[in-house]
């Protein structure tokens, strides 16, 4: 199994550098000459020349590729255009942000999810399975963003009750697990919860659904097994399948958050970027696409391990 | 943002009596038959037809203009009197914004979805039957793509590329290929290792003629499932990017950049900024749901 | 067609070697090999029915795939009645192909659903170059000579067609381009007893009629015995014993034949299996036992059939690969 991992962590040093490699194009890519793209026109000529020579634009595009990479595995991500601050320093406090939100929108999420998805899976009755299939629909299709601003509207201009934006209460720095941090924390927590509910209480059910059909479940029922017993059995079965989603949708949430953030002005990764992509603060948008996407890239990596751990059926190595 | 893969079921099942030929029945005559009988499938794609065939006549319909603006009549809320869904920020009118909306909005979910359906898809099938070196160089770069979640890679793509609409098309074409191209790739893999294909093989027929006549038509049902239901997801964050400033630029109406501007609105007239989301839900769990339909109508057990 | 006579076998093939590799270690590199198929040489005479029987994980699936090219062995050659295959002065492996056909063993999975019968039946001939509506109406005359009527089934499709007849329509697809030689990979393994024996009984007809040889591939020696002139024995890759279908049946000589043919219950009451004949597990073709491959599970094997393998040799009615039949070879049993 350790083989396993070692193998897939071998087979990632390639992609990673295709990621590196789109996300260095990225500064590419921006309308007109790179430089006057990451500076304003009337910058101080010791700041161009600085990043002029940082950046090596006079060099040849391979030898830019591979000083700029060099330069960020020692660690150096730059520096903010905007604040003047270390790249990633910037991106690791927005980080944790996001995770905060991201960690809460998980745990309502999947919880719900299993039970809905259970439920529905076993129900005999049609509406229970209708009424869950729809709640699950609706997860799926409405934009996120949208109902974050109809949550807000309902809750803080209608309502008043729950604050409209913000991670904490005026003069609060950083984030404390007290009650006006969580206030804050509850709408954008479930406007970030709707899709991956939506996306799990439909795996769930499905496969729930499809193991109960299989008959080793029939031939539990015959030995007399409970049903509370079967039941274990039953998500033991589901598990393997649920949490590779899991940890997709899980990886999903922290790299798509910007929309949430953004209306709700909770200062995570997704914020930053808004931010970095108005202020044309490349240096931050690279750092920020670059560490995202390794994170998602070593997530979904952990959870294909942490697969062949839990389903006995995959043979690797 | 999910992006799932569906399984393959190509319709097996234990062999039955032949039964008298006036019921003989192809499959997608079958499909075509269970979808009509579908009563969610049907209600789904009258609305569908209704906003797309209002959307497309929008400039014949005797709307007002949705670019005239109104410093007067400002915000003007839902049921006034030659407004029928009121102005917006801008004086506008909403109801002919929200229909002209339709244009764009539908246009940049439905374009990408088709166009990363056409490359990604002939990707994948070639990487799918060629196997070998050819699909590991074609899996290896779509890897690279697949690190990133959808909205980050749309994000990021659009916010290098600048704002505007033809930058927008072209980076959620950029971000639907990958999973198109990974979906035809498994389906085609699949469906090249059944006998059938092998013992196209064996009559020695050649290449083209075994992937036209065998693979393409059981391989194209489940990548057409797949891709319709990316297109409510496409709706969905084409309307987001503009919502975040980086898609369609304003003056155009389109559902996603009205809920930005409308946001200052929600003190004032918080019915008004909602307006523009519920035509991209209404739009999204249409599409969903005919997509599910399409599923369940393909999954055909005989 | 026939190019060297009755006295020239239809198919040769010479030292067939098949090794399939598996993934494993740190890079995915192919550490280990399935020996599918070893050293292998068969040769088919014309007219005749080649019986091949043995174990699931013997080979003779991976055999039948490699006498219709369908896999590219590792080493080898064949020759169809004369002619080198994919060899520079000789037949391409699309020719081998008009002359040599196979029939798979999963009837509903080796036809296209999206096609009806008649489609599927047309396929070849149009492929190779044969028009359309000639295609078509050659399709459904094979189709009435496989007992299918062609009002009734050319319109159909897969689904809606039961096993055996489904087997059927896959002989006659086999038949559409007119071959020499048909390979039947456990066709008729899958279907109930009674439609087994229509099915065979076809079989002898169509080729009677049609003047086919056949290679007739089953794990079910009962079959193979009613239908064979010839049977060959397969163990882990390698002919074991090959000679007339008698001779095998009535004077086994290899111990696995001895012990695969005693493992078949009688109908007589008064001949009871006391015993599992064969002893020990079936090996695994990754890590073959060295020298004779059957030793493992041989009540008679001894020091020298760990050293040294035993080749095809020739005991009069039948050829057998054993220490015991080969003179000298240091076995105590040996002649």
């Amino acid at each position: 199994m350790l083989l396993y991992a070692l193998r897939r962590l071998i087979y990632l040093i390639p992609v990673a550098f295709g990621v590196s490699l789109l996300v260095f194009a990225l500064v590419h890519l921006a309308p007109g000459d790179p430089i006057s793209a990451i500076v304003p026109s009337d910058a101080p000529k010791e700041l161009v020349d600085k990043l002029k020579e940082y950046y090596g634009f006079d060099k040849p595009l391979p030898v830019q590729y591979g000083r700029w990479l060099l330069v960020t595995l020692s660690g150096d991500f730059g520096t903010s255009i905007g604040t003047g601050r270390p790249v990633l320093q910037e991106v690791g406090s927005a980080f944790g942000n996001t995770i905060i939100l991201a960690i809460g929108a998980c745990l309502v999420a999947f919880s719900l999810a299993i039970v809905l998805g259970t439920a529905a899976a076993y129900a005999k009755s049609r509406i229970v399975d209708r009424l869950v299939t729809s709640i699950a629909l609706v997860g799926v299709s409405v934009p996120h963003f949208w109902l974050a601003i109809v949550l807000v509207i309902v809750f803080s201009v209608e309502l008043g009750w729950l604050p409209p934006m913000g991670l904490g209460p005026e003069n609060a720095t950083g984030w404390r697990l007290d009650w006006p941090h969580i206030k804050h924390m509850i709408l954008p927590t479930i406007a970030l919860s709707v899709i991956p509910l939506g996306v799990m209480t439909r795996t769930v059910r499905s496969t729930v659904k499809e193991i109960l059909s299989m008959e080793f479940v029939t031939a539990l029922h015959a030995k007399g097994m409970n049903d509370r017993q079967i039941l274990l059995h039953v998500l033991k079965n589901a598990a393997p399948t649920c949490l590779a989603v899991m940890g997709l949708q899980a990886g999903n949430l922290i790299g798509g958050s910007i929309l949430i953030e953004t209306v709700f002005a909770w200062p995570g990764t997704g914020f930053l970027l808004n931010n970095a992509i108005f202020r044309r603060d490349l240096p931050i948008l690279q750092g920020t696409t670059l560490v995202l996407a390794f994170f998602f890239m070593m997530l979904n990596l952990t959870v294909d391990v942490i697969q062949t751990f839990v389903d006995p059926r995959i043979k690797r190595g | 943002m999910a992006i799932q893969s569906p399984s393959l079921d190509l319709g097996g099942g234990a062999g039955v009596r032949a039964t008298p030929a006036a019921q003989v029945r192809g499959y997608w005559q079958q499909v075509g038959r269970r979808l009509r009988r579908d009563p969610v499938t049907l209600v789904c794609a009258v609305v569908l037809l209704l906003i797309v065939a209002s959307a497309l006549a929008a400039p014949w319909l005797g709307l007002a203009d949705p670019y005239k603006t109104s410093m007067i009549r400002r915000l003007y809320p839902v049921g006034s009197p030659n407004h029928l869904l009121g102005t917006d920020e801008l004086g506008r009118d909403m109801l002919s914004r929200l229909i002209h909306g339709g244009r764009l909005s539908l246009f940049m979910g439905v374009t990408p979805v088709v166009c990363a359906l056409l490359i990604g898809g002939l990707l994948g099938i070639t990487a799918g039957f060629m196997g070998g070196r050819v699909n590991m160089l074609i899996m290896r770069i779509m890897d690279v793509f697949y690190a990133f979640p959808s909205v980050l890679l749309a994000i990021s793509l659009s916010g290098a590329m600048g704002a505007g609409a033809e930058n927008t098309l072209l980076s959620l074409t950029l971000v639907f290929i990958p999973p198109i191209c990974r979906v035809s790739e498994s389906v085609t893999t699949q469906v090249r290792g059944f006998d059938f294909v092998e013992a196209a093989r064996a009559s020695g027929a050649g290449t083209l003629a075994i992937v036209r006549v065998h693979v393409l038509g059981n391989v194209l049902g489940p990548i057409l499932v797949y891709a319709t239901s990316l297109i409510s997801v496409a709706i969905i964050l084409a309307a987001g990017l503009s919502f975040l400033g980086l898609g369609v630029k304003p003056p155009e109406p389109e559902w996603g950049l009205m809920l930005n501007t409308l946001r200052q609105a929600i003190y004032v007239n918080p019915l008004l900024a909602a307006l523009p989301g519920v035509m991209i839900f209404l739009t999204s769990i249409c599409f969903n749901l005919m997509s599910d339909g399409l599923r369940a109508a393909m999954d055909v057990k005989a | 067609m026939d190019r060297g006579g009755s006295a020239q076998p239809l198919l040769l093939a010479r030292d067939l070697r098949k090794h399939f590799p598996i993934a494993g270690g740190l890079l995915g590199r192919a550490t280990r090999v399935v020996r599918a198929v070893d050293d292998l040489s068969l040769s088919v005479e014309k007219g005749e029915t080649l019986g091949v029987v043995g174990e699931s994980g013997c080979g003779k699936s991976t055999v039948a795939r490699l006498l219709m090219r369908l896999i590219k062995p590792d080493r080898g050659t064949m020759v169809l009645d004369g002619d080198p295959v994919d060899q520079p002065h000789g037949i391409t492996v699309n020719e081998l192909r008009r002359q040599v056909q196979m029939v798979f063993q999963d009837s509903y999975a080796s036809l296209n659903p999206r096609l009806t019968i008649v489609e599927t039946l047309a396929f070849a001939p149009k492929a190779h170059g044969l028009p359309s509506a000639e295609a078509r109406a050659r399709s459904r005359d094979l189709l009435a000579k496989v007992g299918l009527d062609p009002v009734h089934f050319a319109d159909r499709y897969p689904h809606e067609l039961s096993g055996g007849q489904r087997q059927r329509v896959n002989i006659a697809r086999a038949l559409a381009l007119r071959p020499r030689l048909v390979i039947l990979d456990e066709a008729v393994s899958a279907l109930d007893k009674s439609v087994e024996a229509q099915v065979l009984n076809m079989l002898a007809d169509l080729k009677s009629e049609f003047g086919l040889t056949y290679v007739f591939i089953s794990h079910d020696l009962n079959v193979v015995q009613y239908l064979s002139d010839r049977v060959m024995v397969m163990y882990l890759g390698k002919i074991v014993e090959i000679g007339p279908v008698d001779a095998i049946y009535s004077d086994p000589q290899h111990p696995y034949t001895r012990a695969l043919l005693s493992a078949r219950p009688s109908m007589d009451p008064r001949k009871r299996t006391r015993e599992a004949p064969i002893q020990g597990d079936p090996p695994n073709p990754i890590d073959p036992p060295s020298g004779c491959r059957f030793r493992t599970r041989c009540p008679f094997a001894e020091g020298v059939c760990a050293k040294a393998e035993p080749l095809l040799t020739d005991t009069g009615a039948q050829e057998v690969a054993c220490h015991m039949r080969i003179k000298g070879s240091g076995h105590t049993r040996a002649p």
